[in-house]
């Protein structure tokens, strides 16, 4: 009998598969078929390059008290500075090199908005996959708790933690968090119901896997491609709540500025023709913003589950 | 007489969707919703005996998948009870409970859902050995190899996505999956219906070559009569959550008594029939939240009589190896 | 009087970022007026996708790069959008599968059909859900004014084919070309819509095209059989020649694969291997590699034969009569 099924497994041997491709190469593949994905993520990239490396490649430390120069103050684009280095992009009314504090405020807010954006994630993935797992009034609750979350403006939701807890850097982190993690929460538990549904997941419990390992083992993985997508929109939403916060006067110190304080401070220029001060900052915010949402747009395109992956099924 | 490998009693899996709170708030104030009740299984019985293949054959609505699940343990039964080797399952804990648990294993219909589409063929296979103590981590490439080898699927291929596989290697994969704890009893729930004719033949030699090598005892579940009346030794025939007629193959395909069984066998289609003309039965399946009162078939049999519909007929021997449920048995058999 | 269908030499390639995928690859059958014909084959055997390119429903990156499709005489490749639009649910219709291709969930199903006709005739909406009332009747539907009020997704799947197949038959087409329509129904409810279609097709003098994988049903319904293997037909002819008499290893091996009551308990007839990708065909003969009267001539195409009314392409056909 044996020897039967060894025939057989020699001559019909499943050799080949149809796709040769890993999913992380299809993914590549098509993610750069999109020529405006592509061109965002350049520059998305070089602008998170330019603000990692701002201290050297800047004239000027705008944090540091001791070389910003109040006479440099109000200059335009173009304008030579009292220490010898040309200010491309103008100064603001403190005298800090608008080039300088561009950069240095793109670090702030680039860290502010990921950090906060990872750690939501954290909280509202672990939320959500209990609420779809645990079923019942286990989830009803903590849906109820999310929905009314929601209901929240972000924007409002931040400024009433600030009015609390006071100002700092730990304490907008915190803003943020609690204004997004309800986002993170919602997707999550979507995907997770959906696919806690599927087959997959009751051969795991009939091959008597624990729970705890499915939900991390088998029903986490297949969450991730919308918790990216999310992903990604909430830190370029995380960046522009920041910069209203901190625009409003509530949010990092003028000592050390994000794009949204140097917003703020040059507002008031705006009349007397000194557009630089604030709109500089604004592009700098602005293309920052769209270009993780570009990013963010096709990667949700790529990361759709298709349904005749794997097959070609042309009959 | 030996115990059976399996046997379930008066088994009835029911599905009750609750109101929420606002639902209740609704029906308090009047409005015309309730509690529904799906009677997915009725009240069904059946022994399997070791080395058996045991046919479940049904139309949608059947319960059929429902009671497969029930078997392996997927399910609770809301009544009745699952006996493994003669223990009572839900008695069972600890080391006993883990051994019945990998003992029984199924197989999914839907080649592509029944497959973690982020892991890769090696540790969907290898998973469940090593959490289990079956396999080290070390060992685990070789074990894998093996199992591969037995279901037909080249071992090199083990690091590869299941979305790089043809639907037949996906359900070699499954298959190989369940092997992989070495089971004693397989559930095959409509495991080869999405596959092409060809390669469905060569999945049922793949079962029965199996059956052979590992000495497994199969419940096959199948809207298909012609694959179930190929593989099956005995065949249990259900309608509407409950079985209607069961018995060794060739009594229910030559001598069918039920008006149900006696319809879906002149109704499938076979290649030696040309040109013919259809009969069928008149209606549709009834919906499992409102099943007919007696007998579930009786608004469409049409042989029906008036104590069809007032009393659900009991399953009764008609012959030796062969009981069915009907009012009129004496008369079919 | 012609045909009222013949197509020759269809190829339907796509163009994919992996390579050309020759889903239809030189196809050639004709369809007399009232015929059944059976179209059958598994994946990849470009059954479908020849389905699509008669009604002309083949989007990029899909293309008819060659061939003719002759409806009643008339050249339907390279016709106008206009003209397959007004034929399209007219003189030709399609049913498929799944009912929700056809069916619109938001729209009731009399408005649906009132639709279905009034853009191709000239009809009042009074006569028209008359009309429409009256074939959900002969589709079997039981109490059909009030499921015409219906939605789709309160009816039932077997139902919902039966809607489709009526809006199918409203204009009486001459042609139906029915993709799988059964294939995801029950038994019980697949007897009565294959007996509705057959019935309607005899009634009205239709011709009907079953596109399907399951030989059995086609041995019930058809005429004439075409079999497709990776975008080719590989035999063709009247259903009793081809069922009893088999010429291609592939149809052998199809017949051979299916469980009958003949060899209860016996290990399955098993054509080795897996369906084709239609995106790296081997050369020569599609099917060589999975076939065991391969010889080295199998390396060459084989083109179409005829013999005693059967067309079959095999360079080594299991006809007694015939030495090739």
């Amino acid at each position: 009998m044996t020897e039967v099924v060894q025939q057989n497994s020699e001559s019909e041997r499943q050799v080949q598969t149809i796709d040769s491709e890993t999913p992380f190469q299809r993914f590549i593949s098509e993610f750069f078929d999109s020529k405006t994905a592509s061109v965002a993520l350049f520059i998305l990239l070089s602008i998170i390059i330019l603000a990692v490396f701002a201290p050297w490649i800047t004239p000027q430390d705008p944090y540091d008290l001791a070389q910003v120069d109040v006479l440099d103050g109000r200059q335009p684009p173009g304008a030579e500075a009292f220490s010898g280095y040309t200010m491309w992009l103008g100064s603001d009314g403190a005298g800090r090199d608008l080039y300088s504090g561009i950069l240095y405020g793109l670090r702030i807010s680039l860290s502010v908005g990921v950090m906060s954006g990872f750690i939501a994630l954290l909280i509202g993935m672990a939320v959500g996959l209990l609420a779809a797992y645990a079923g019942g009034r286990v989830e009803n609750v903590i849906m109820r708790v999310v929905d009314l979350q929601l209901s929240f403006p972000a924007a409002l939701v931040a400024l009433m933690l600030i009015a609390i807890l006071g100002k700092g850097v730990d304490k907008i982190i915190l803003a943020l968090v609690v204004a997004q993690w309800a986002y993170y929460a919602r997707t999550v538990r979507a995907s997770a119901l959906v696919e806690r549904n599927k087959e997959y997941v009751e051969a795991a419990a009939c091959l008597g896997i624990s729970h705890a390992r499915i939900i991390f083992r088998h029903i986490m993985p297949n969450c991730l491609a919308p918790l990216i997508v999310v992903g990604t929109v909430q830190t370029a939403h995380a960046i522009s709540l920041e910069a209203t916060l901190s625009f409003l006067g509530v949010g990092m110190p003028q000592t050390s500025p994000s794009l949204g304080v140097l917003i703020a401070n040059g507002f008031e220029y705006m009349l007397s023709g000194r557009y630089w001060i604030s709109v500089f900052p604004g592009i700098a915010l602005l293309v920052t913003v769209v270009s993780i949402n570009l990013v963010g747009d096709h990667l949700r395109d790529v990361l759709n589950p298709r349904i005749s992956a794997g097959g070609g099924k042309a009959k | 007489m030996s115990t059976p490998l399996l046997e379930i009693r008066n088994v009835s899996k029911r599905f009750v969707k609750k109101l929420d709170v606002a639902g209740k708030i609704a029906a308090r104030l009047g409005a015309d919703i309730s509690e529904e009740t799906v009677h997915a299984v009725d009240n069904v019985s059946m022994t399997i005996n070791k080395g058996e293949v045991v046919g479940l054959v049904g139309e949608s609505g059947c319960g059929k998948s429902t009671l497969g699940r029930v078997v392996a343990g997927i399910h609770n039964p809301t009544d009745g009870q699952v006996f493994f080797e003669g223990q009572d399952i839900s008695a069972l804990e600890g080391v006993r409970k883990r051994e019945v648990t990998l003992a029984v294993q199924m197989i999914f219909q839907d080649p592509f859902a029944s497959l973690n589409q982020r892991m890769r063929v090696e540790d969907i296979i290898g998973e469940a050995p090593v959490y289990h103590g079956l396999t080290t981590r070390s060992e685990k490439s070789d074990y894998v190899d093996e199992i591969m080898e037995k279901v037909g699927l080249d071992p090199s291929l083990k690091k590869r996505y299941p979305h790089q596989f043809s639907g037949g290697q996906r359900q070699r994969i499954g298959i190989a999956r369940a092997l992989a704890v070495k089971p004693r009893f397989l559930v095959c729930d409509e495991a080869i219906a999405a596959l092409d004719v060809s390669i469905q033949a060569q999945v049922i030699n793949l079962f029965m070559d199996l059956r052979e090598e590992f000495d497994l005892t199969y419940l096959f579940i199948s809207h298909d009569l012609s694959v179930v009346e190929h593989i099956a030794d005995r065949v249990l025939i259900m309608y509407l959550g409950r079985v209607v007629e069961s018995g060794i193959t060739e009594e229910i395909f030559d001598r069918p008594v039920h008006p149900y069984t006696s319809a879906l066998l002149a109704e499938a289609p076979r290649l030696d029939q040309r040109k013919r003309e259809f009969a069928p039965i008149k209606g549709e399946i009834p919906s499992p939240l409102e099943p007919p009162s007696g007998c579930h078939f009786h608004p469409r049999c049409p042989h029906a009589i008036g104590d069809c519909s007032r009393q659900a007929p009991a399953l009764e021997a008609v012959r030796q190896n062969h009981i069915a449920a009907c009012h009129l048995r004496e008369r079919f058999s | 009087m012609p045909n009222t269908l013949e197509v020759s030499g269809l190829k339907t390639h796509f163009l994919m970022r992996a390579g050309v995928a020759k889903a239809v690859d030189g196809v050639d059958f004709s369809i007399a007026k009232g015929e059944v014909m059976g179209l059958v084959g598994e994946s990849g055997s470009g059954k479908s996708i020849t389905g699509f390119s008669i009604i002309g429903l083949i989007d990029p990156p899909g293309r008819i790069v060659e061939g003719s499709i002759k409806f009643q005489g008339e050249e339907l490749v390279g016709a106008p959008e206009e003209r397959l639009r007004n034929l399209r649910g007219n003189r030709i219709a399609m049913i498929f599968q799944d009912p929700m291709m056809t069916l619109n969930p938001v729209l009731r199903v009399d408005t649906q059909m009132i639709e279905a006709l009034k853009a191709h005739q000239d009809i009042g909406k009074k006569e028209a859900w008359t009309k429409a009332r009256d074939t959900l009747g002969m589709v079997g539907i039981p109490a059909p004014d009030e499921r015409m009020r219906a939605y789709p997704h309160q009816l039932s799947g077997g139902m919902r084919q039966r809607v489709a197949i009526a809006i199918a038959f409203l204009n009486e087409p001459d042609l139906i070309i029915a993709d799988e329509p059964t294939t995801a129904l029950d038994v019980t409810i697949q007897g009565q819509i294959i007996h509705e279609a057959q019935d309607l097709c005899r009634r009205t003098g239709a011709s009907l095209i079953w596109i399907t994988h399951d030989l059995a049903v086609v041995a019930g319904i058809a005429d004439n059989i075409s079999v497709m293997y990776a975008g080719k037909i590989v035999e063709q002819g009247n259903i009793d020649d081809v069922i009893d008499r088999p010429a291609h290893p592939y149809t052998v091996g199809l017949l051979g694969s299916v469980p009958s009551a003949n060899n209860r308990g016996q290990r399955l007839y098993q054509i080795a291997g897996m369906t084709p990708n239609i995106l790296a065909l081997p050369k020569g003969c599609s099917f060589k590699e999975r076939c065991d009267r391969r010889t080295k001539t199998c390396e060459v195409s084989p083109e179409a034969v005829e013999r005693n009314h059967r067309i079959f392409r095999c360079h080594h056909p299991y006809f007694e009569e015939v030495k090739v």
